[in-house]
This record gives C-alpha cells, structure tokens and sequence, in this order.
C-alpha cells in the first residue's frame, strides 16, 4: 500500500491522476472504520489534510456566501465567525460524533461518504449548496442535489477531489435537529435541517436519514411559504401541524434494527413542526 | 504484567479517599492491557465462528489455511488432548464444535499465523459445511418441551421453585404484570485479550490473560489440555473491565492450546464483534409478578413466574436463577410466596454473570409490583416501601434469617430526604444540552415533563448453595517493607488500592508492595458477586494481623512489655497505657515475617425442592431516586439526577465507593434506555458499539450518594461488597420516573423510544 501526502492542491490532484481509485484520506472517521473493518483494502491511499487549499474557508460578503474548503472540520465549523453564518451548519457540526471525531472529520469527507445519515448533507441540502470538483483536467461545479446519487453514491469521478461547497448566508433563523436513542454521539434516526430565507421569502426544509439520500420537501416548503407570516415571525399551531405532517409525508423511511419506519417518519413530523416554531415563535 | 502490580503505593490508611494506581495511566492511555503484551517470535491466533446459530457441522476442510504462507497451526477439536468441554457449573461447552453448532460465533477452529491477516485469510479458507438447523429462540419452546433438545443435557438447564408459608392465602389488593429484560453486554472496553507462552520442554504452558479469576481458568484449561494444573501458570493482564463477562473461559484454552502446538508465543485478541459473540452476557428474562397486600399496603404474599434464558450452554445460569428467584420478594418483609424459576437452553447467545446477577431483573419487576401496589392502596410510593423495609433478624423466602444489619429503611428515608435537582427543565442557562435529545436538540423545554421515580434493592453478596469461595493472601514483611500477595483479579475495582490501606492500618507501615497477581498462591475466587472486599480483604486483613501479632510478639520481647497490650497507632506500636511506644519501622528492623492466611465465609446450604435453605452468605441494600425528564413526542428522555444512599457497611475508601455507585449507575441507566443485544432468529443484529448504545458523559446525570456506615459484625474489616447494588436498583427507578413523567406504564428495559410513544417497536410488515 502506498501513501501520499500531498501538501499543495496540484500535487494531490496529480497524485490522484496517477492513481484514480486512490482511497482519498481525510480526517479518516469514515475510510479507516471501512479499512479496518476489511470492508475496503486500499492499495493507494492520498491523505489530504496538509492541503491548505482545502482547510480553510472563506467569507464573501458582496455574493453573501461562504465557501468552506473540504477540508474544514467540525469543530471549525462550530466556531464563530463561520456558525454565525451559518448556524445550521454550526448546530448540525455539533452533534456529529465526539469531540475527537468532531476535531478530525470534515465537511469533505461527510459529502465523500455522501451516507443518508450524513449530518452536514441535510444543512446543504437547504441551503441548495454548489459543490465544488477538481482534478488534473480541470474544475467543475454542480448542485448538491446532482452530487447525492443514492446510499453512499455520489457524482465524484474518479480521479475527482472534492475541493469545497460553496453556500449561501440567509436572512432568517435556520436550525438543524437529530434524533437519536443517546444524548450525543449517535448515528441519526431521522434528522431535519430548516433554513429561513427573508428575502426569498422562502422556507427550505431538508430531512436526513429516511430516503436513500438527502430528500427535500417542495410540499412542506410551499405550504409553509404561504402559511407563515415572515413580518411577525408566525405560524398557528395547526399550520405547524400541517408542516410536520408534510415533512412526514414526503420521507421515505425503511426498517432495520435501529429503529422502524414508523418511528422515523413520525419523528420527522415532530422535528420539522419543532423547527417550524422555532423559526417562526410566535403563533 | 499490568502496569499496577509492583508499584508502590505509599499513602493511605482504611477510610482515606486515596486514589487508584492505574487511574492516571488508563485516562493517559500508558497503562499496559492484556492486549499490549507482546514476546519475541510471537504469532497470532484466530478463532473460526459458527455463522448459523443451529446447524449440524457435516465436514471440516483445514487444507486450505495450511496452504496459506505464514499459518502455523490450525486446530479443530480433534486437536483437543483432554476435556473437549468446559465450563463454569457444568462441563457443557465444547472448547471447539464438532457435530453441531448452537449459537452464532460457536468456536469451531482457530489458528496461529504470523500475521492478524495472514489468519484472517486461513479463516476465510477453512471449508465448513453446515445443514443448517430450525434454532430454537424461544424459551417458553425450551419449557414445553416443543421443541427437540439441542443439547444433550436437555433444554432446561434448572428448575427452581419457591414456596413458603401459605401459598394459597389472598391479600385485599392484588396487582400483577408481565415484566421482560433485554439481554444486556458487559461492554467493557479492553477487549478480550491472551497470551500463551509454552514451556521448553513442550509440556506446560504460562498464559498472560485478563480474567476475573485465575484459578478457576487454570483449571478448566488444565481439564482441557490434559496436562496437571502445575503445568499451567496463570498471570493477570491488565484488565480494561469485566462485569462478568471474563468468569468464563473464551480464548483462554484456544491460546495455550495454539502456542502448545506451534512451540511459540501466540496471542489472541478479540475484535468488538467477536467480543460481543465471545463472552456471556446478561440473561433476558421474562417474568410474571403477583403481589398481594392488606388494604393498607403491607405484603402478604408475592408470587413469581421467571425465565431465564440462558443461551446455549449453561455457563452459570444455574446459580444466576436462583440469585432470581431467591430475590423475587426484594428489600421487603413478606412471609408467603409462591415462586417458580426457569433457566432453559436456547440457541440464543450463551449468557451467565453481569454485575448484579438476577438480582437486577427480579428487582425491576418486584419494584414496578411495588409502585402499582402503591397506586391500587392509594399510598406513596416511597411510604409503601418503608412500610414493608425489612429488617436484621426478617426471614426471607427461603426460610434464611438476615443476619446482616439491613438498614433497608435508612435507605430509603435517606434517598428520599436528599436534594431534588434545583435546576428547571433546560437547566438554568437553557442549555439544549441539558434536554432530552442532547447535542440533537430536537426539543424545547416546553415539549419536556420530568418525572421522579424510586426503587430499592437486596443483594447478596458472595458465592451461594454450599459454594466455599474461599480467598487466600500472603503477608510479607521485611525491612520494614509490607509485600501482599494474592490472586485477586484486580479488573478495576480497585482492589489493589484497598489491599494497601489494609496492610498500612494493620500494620502500620507505609511501604506497600503488591506482588504479581498469579496462580504461584492459591486461589482468591472470582471477582465478582461483590466479594473482593470481604474476602480477599478478610485475607488480605488476616495474613496481616497474623504478621503483626508476630511482630507484637517480638516486640514484647526485646522491650518486655505485654504482647497482647500492643496496639498499632498510625506508625508506631504502643501499650494500652501510652507507656510504651515505638516506631514500627524501627521495631521491625531486622526482622522479618511471611505467612499465607485462607478466608473462607461462613458456610452456606443448598435450597430443597420447595426453595428453602440459607443459601446466601450476606446481603447488602440499596435505595435509588431517579429523575428525568421525558419527551413524549419523540420518546426521549434525560436523566437529570440519581440520588442513592447504599448500606456500604463501612466505606474502606469513600472515593472507591463513589467510582462504583457512578458507574453501577451508568451500568443501570443503560439498561434503563439503551443497552441491548438485539437478536432475531439467533442472529445479532447490534455487535458493535455503532449500534449497541452505551450511556456517554452527556447521557450521565448527576449523582448525589450518601454512604450509610454501619460496620456489618459478621464482615471481617465491617464492610460489605458494594460493587452490584449500583446498578440493580437504579435501572428500576429510571423506568418509574419515566413512567411517572408520561402516566403509562412501561414494563420492558430498555424503554424504546417507541414504547414511551406508544407506536409498535417491530415493522409492521
Ligand atoms: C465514532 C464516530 C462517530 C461518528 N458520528 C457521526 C455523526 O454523528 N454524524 C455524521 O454525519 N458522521 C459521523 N461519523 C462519520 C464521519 O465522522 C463523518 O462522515 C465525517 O464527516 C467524515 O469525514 P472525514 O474527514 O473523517 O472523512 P474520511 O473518512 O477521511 O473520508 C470519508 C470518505 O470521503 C472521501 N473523501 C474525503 N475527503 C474527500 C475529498 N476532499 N475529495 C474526495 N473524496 C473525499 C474518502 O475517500 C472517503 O470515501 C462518525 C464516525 C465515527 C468513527
């Protein structure tokens, strides 16, 4: 097995030219839980975290968006001024892992993996976030919602890094909640992120865990959009209802041993009527 | 070989909050597991487990693995030159299996190669072909007799029944339920771990293991090998700790017998997986509870149907039954009962020891009995529970009399009358973290009720039903040095550190050597059943007074003063008249002083058909007051505070009895709500810590205790095990404060999300 440590963005993308199906090697939370369960047997591996290109993110105040490097992690995530721009992002970094996976794992390796469960992937999702590409032939950019294929498919070529995301800063409260059976530090059951857009005059709502990947839901947004008051901050007790039942409606949860179907549908219900209020407190 | 043994610990004498020796090197990960042993020309071993948890084993080809560069040995049991089988009560389980497989991760070959890959890929190319079996799953199947015997012993491993005073008599209110327990792991987190070194000559071997008890290990891997049991030698690994889980042999036998056969040191260490099929675990129960009373809340009579299902080989489920059964009545004055227990055989993963055994499940049914009883008589549930404590002198169930001071109901007013949580729902900074949900914050405080619940427990401590587990120590002074040996696994309990104190009270030295833990002494028992304390501690504490009654002699002597006026006074010897008084290092210059000193325990009986005998050696009692807070919507919850008051007997080390009561409880708020083994159809669905839930910081609530000291006559240094209690009553009390928070009730652990919602915890297809 070899191993690259490249330590400026061409000479990863040439190491990974020379080696296409290199394992890509991050913070590691993911690819060496699958190396060392022998469920992946790299025979090149590209660590990429000496990549200052990727470790840093940026601020651009004229377009409103910040473009966060892949390789950022958690913990930076979590950490003003970036979580004031994006506080979903900040409350969604927050619950991934412990802090140890929090200090390692990045935003990167979250879409690279691209899990249903991924609790970075929902916040993008709402926010319609642009992913960037790159490799020897070039760079490219495409919506989140073409780089999510399915169960941990992404768009991502061989041969590809994945360089950065660029998303949006919005007027208007946005929030993330997960549910699972501990306080911390477990995988989600179902998820939702909602992000407010004032000016838009727009409601984004993003379910994580119950679909083969990230699922938006156009009918609670339009619903909501009409519903809410945006100038007071309001929705009635049975719009926020109506708004969980939509979100509950459009997921599509499975069976398996960590919880049923109808608990995770269930809980979606309740965490977007939840995030509804909290984004809109008054009744 | 773990980084404790040898080390001096120069401080502290009986009472004093010392700290631990491998503390600081466990959270600065120096300290030495088992599985950080390594030796010169070492190869690695690995075990082939059975995929199917009921098959007939039609052919076993090794050809391939010894084609494979690198495998030393692979070995089937045909390869086994004694016992085939071992195990803890009886002889049931095969070291390998050869006609039939009965449950998943069965051992059916293991290896030795050069590399943990090299026998990965010798495992994957050892050809087993299986017919594979209907497994029975079922232990109502295992009783009815429905289902063929899987085993040659039968499908019930034990049959117990109860009855005592007039099993017929009514009480004015009667309440009863069905109670389930889901099968819990030990989790511990030093993954099972061995060394084996082979003698020269190819005759015996020297295993470096973590266990719970060396002795009982030699023998069975003795029995096994068919060597005598000086050829095998036992020494303690650092243990990363046990709970039960390593009373019985997992890879102990594979090892010696993998290094016996290549001539060179193999190691073996399990995988999370593998440790989860590789031990026992704690045995799923279902249980039938009927309580009577008179109208005003006092016990008439309790009556209990309980199965244990024990998995497919015996192990101790046994022993763990009747600890069941012979607790079903709980810390409560009751003089009719009519009990019936069950330990049956499934092909379920075999279970047997976890802190508290049987006594945790008989307790979350008799204390859920205990609060419906409370709401039929209209009476508090804190009040009916005073109102039935037991006391020293009550007959049991079993016709035994406690013997021990059973402050039952300071328990319980003490619990009661510690501080509730002074914070509001949220915590007083709104910190989401603080609500249920935790770091997802999927709620508010306005979606949260709290609810208060309370449960008691009885625990026997020490071996029952004429088991003599007797423990042996060896004092040594010299120099003015105190060296103690003995075989006490030390798995975390900090027995080590409660040696020293001993050894510095009695004697009054400082300097306090603990020897290799081995088997070049005899036996000191299992550590488990809460027992450490009173029985290597009564040895620990008779080998010392032995040495210093010698020295005394001595003493008396050389200065002509009356040996039995002597006392030890911090470091010096004086006379009962403060005459006399002399430094005991300098009264001990020159001399020196070796004796080795049994405990053994006051003897016990076996139970007759109807269940009565003084089975149990002592017992100790224990009140917890849980408080959480529920999200009802979403199935939530947060435990905010557990408030507990333990009859400790005497507190040898207050902060070591703390580290017990704080994790006993994070051990029983996991079974509360999270931790379980989830099989279907013999299959494990959860063997990782992915997906079997262990409590973390912030799923921990704060823990208020209070130690209720008084000296229990019959214990040699006062103290009673406190190691159990912890975890037995604070599951109950979780579960009632919830049920309480959401007025439903809630008779199965752990409480699912979807139970507290009241949606069905299987898909509905
Ligand atoms: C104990 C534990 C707890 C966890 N808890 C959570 C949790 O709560 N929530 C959650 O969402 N996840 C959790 N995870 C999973 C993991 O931490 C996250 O998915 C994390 O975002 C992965 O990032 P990483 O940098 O470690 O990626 P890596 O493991 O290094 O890589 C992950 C995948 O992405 C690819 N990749 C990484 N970076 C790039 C890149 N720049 N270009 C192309 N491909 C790339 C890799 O090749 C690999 O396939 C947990 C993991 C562990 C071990």
């Amino acid at each position: 097995m070899s191993v690259i440590v490249p330590n400026s963005l061409s000479d990863a993308l040439a190491a990974l030219a020379d080696n296409p199906d290199a394992l890509v090697l991050a913070g590691g939370t993911d690819a060496m839980v699958e190396v060392n369960s022998g469920h992946r047997k790299p025979s090149h591996v590209i660590a990429i975290n000496r990549v200052s290109e990727l470790r840093s993110w940026t601020y651009d105040p004229v377009a409103a968006t910040v473009h966060i490097g892949s390789g950022v992690t958690y913990a930076e995530l979590m950490e003003s001024p970036v979580a004031d721009l994006l506080p979903a992002l900040a409350e969604a970094s927050r619950t991934v892992g412990s802090p140890q996976i929090r200090h390692a794992g990045t935003l990167g390796g979250n879409l690279g993996t691209c899990s249903p469960a991924g609790d970075g992937l929902p916040v993008v999702s709402a926010l319609d976030g642009i992913v960037h590409l790159a490799s020897v032939a070039g760079e490219r950019s495409l919506s989140v919602h073409e780089f999510m294929v399915g169960v941990k498919r992404t768009a991502r070529q061989p041969g590809e890094l994945i360089t950065g995301v660029t998303l949006p800063v919005l007027t208007g409260w946005q929030g993330y909640s997960k549910v699972g059976v501990r306080n911390a530090m477990v995988i989600a059951l179902a998820s939702t992120c909602l992000a407010t857009d004032l000016e838009g005059r727009n409601v984004r709502l993003a379910l994580g865990s119950v679909g083969p990947t990230i699922l938006r839901c156009a009918e609670a947004e339009a619903f909501a959009a009409t519903a809410v008051s945006f100038e007071a901050r309001s929705v009635s007790a049975h719009d926020a209802r109506r708004f969980g039942e939509l979100a509950a409606a459009a997921s599509r949860p499975i069976n398996d041993h960590r919880a049923t179907a109808e608990y995770r549908r269930h809980a979606i219900g309740v965490l977007a009527s939840r995030l509804l209020r909290r984004a809109f407190p008054n009744e | 070989m773990s980084s404790v043994t040898g080390e001096r610990i120069s401080t502290g004498r009986i009472g004093d909050s010392i700290s631990r020796p491998d503390g600081t090197p466990k959270v600065q990960g120096s300290y030495a597991f088992s599985s950080d042993l390594s030796a010169e020309n070492c190869l690695w071993g690995a075990t082939l487990r059975s995929p199917h948890p009921s098959a007939r084993i039609m052919s076993i080809d090794i050809s391939g693995a010894y084609r494979i560069a690198g495998v030393e040995a692979v070995i089937t049991a045909a390869d086994i030159p004694g016992s085939p089988t071992y195990g803890l009560i009886s002889s049931d389980q095969p070291v390998f299996a050869s006609d039939v497989v009965r449950y998943v991760g069965e051992p059916i070959a293991a290896v030795a190669a050069d590399h943990p890959e090299t026998c990965r890929r010798a495992l994957a190319a050892i050809v087993v072909v299986y017919e594979v079996l209907e497994p029975l799953v079922d232990p109502e199947r295992a009783i009815d007799g429905s289902h063929p015997d899987i085993h040659p012993d039968g499908n019930v491993i034990r049959r117990q029944r109860i009855v005592c005073g007039d099993p017929d008599i009514v009480g004015d209110v009667v309440v009863e339920d069905n109670y389930e327990i889901g099968m819990q792991d030990q989790a511990f987190l030093g993954l099972e771990a061995a060394m084996a070194l082979p003698d020269d000559d190819g005759g015996g071997v020297s295993l470096y293991v973590a266990t719970q008890w060396l002795h009982e290990d030699q023998k069975q891997i003795a029995a096994c090998l068919g060597v005598p049991l000086s050829k095998v030698r036992l020494t303690l690994g650092g243990v990363g700790g046990a709970f039960g889980a390593r009373e019985d042999i997992s890879l102990q036998v594979h090892t010696c017998l993998l290094a016996l056969r290549t001539g060179r040191p193999v190691r073996i260490h399990y995988s999370r997986e593998e440790s989860f099929l590789g031990h026992v675990h704690r045995h799923p129960v279902r249980i039938w509870m009927r309580h009577h009373a008179t109208s005003d809340g006092r016990l008439v009579k309790v009556e209990a149907r309980m199965v244990f299902d024990g998995g497919a080989y015996a192990s101790t489920s046994s022993a763990v039954l009747i600890n069941g059964v012979t607790h079903a009545q709980g810390p409560y004055r009751c003089e009719n009962a009519v009990v019936d227990g069950y330990a049956v055989r499934t092909n379920n993963l075999p279970c047997g020891a976890m802190r508290g055994f049987g006594v945790v499940q008989a307790c979350f049914a008799h204390e859920g009995q205990m609060d419906k009883l409370a709401a039929a008589c209209g009476i508090d549930p804190v009040e009916i529970r005073l109102l039935n404590a037991m006391v020293t002198g009550d007959k049991l169930i079993t016709g035994q009399i406690i013997e021990n001071v059973a402050p039952v109901a300071r328990c319980i007013r003490e619990t009661a009358a510690l501080p509730l949580p002074d914070e509001p729902v949220g915590g007083h900074d709104h910190d989401p973290m603080r609500l249920p949900g935790g770091a997802g914050r999927t709620a508010d405080s306005s979606h949260i009720v709290r609810g208060i619940g309370f449960a008691v427990a009885i625990k026997n401590l020490m071996y029952s039903e004429t088991f003599d587990d007797y423990s042996t120590a060896r004092c040594r002074l010299s120099d003015g040095v105190v060296t103690l040996k003995f075989a006490t696994s030390e798995v975390g309990q900090g027995f080590i550190t409660i040696a020293g104190q001993i050894a510095r009270s009695v004697l009054g030295f400082d300097n306090v050597v603990i020897d290799s833990i081995d088997t070049d002494i005899g036996s000191a028992g299992s550590t488990s059943a809460s027992r450490q304390t009173w029985m290597s501690g009564g040895a620990v504490n008779a080998a010392c007074i032995k040495v210093r009654d010698l020295l005394f002699a001595a003493v008396a002597v050389s200065h002509d003063v009356d040996p039995s006026s002597l006392t030890v006074d911090g470091g010096d010897i004086v006379d009962a008249a403060g005459v006399f008084r002399i430094s005991a290092l300098e009264a001990a210059s020159g001399l020196s002083f070796d004796e080795t000193v049994e405990y053994h325990h006051t003897p016990t009986e076996d139970l007759d058909e109807n269940g009565q005998g003084n089975c149990h050696t002592a017992f100790a009692f224990v009140a917890h007051r849980a408080v959480v807070d529920v999200d009802p919507e979403l199935g939530l919850v947060k435990v905010i505070q557990i408030a507990t008051a333990q009859d400790v007997g005497r507190a040898l080390n207050p902060l070591s009895v703390l580290g017990q009561i704080e994790g006993g409880i994070a051990q029983g708020l996991g079974l509360a709500v999270m931790e379980e083994i989830i099989m279907a159809n013999g299959h494990v669905r959860n063997p990782s810590f992915t997906d079997y839930l262990l409590p973390t910081f912030l799923d921990m609530p704060s823990v208020i205790a209070s130690l209720i000291e008084e000296p229990d006559p019959i214990a040699p240094l006062g103290a009673k095990g406190v190691g159990e209690p912890p975890t037995i009553s604070s599951t109950p009390a979780i579960v009632a404060a919830i049920r309480d928070a959401i007025g439903k009730p809630l008779n199965r652990v752990p409480v699912r999300p979807t139970d507290i919602i009241g949606l069905s915890a299987f898909p509905s297809i």
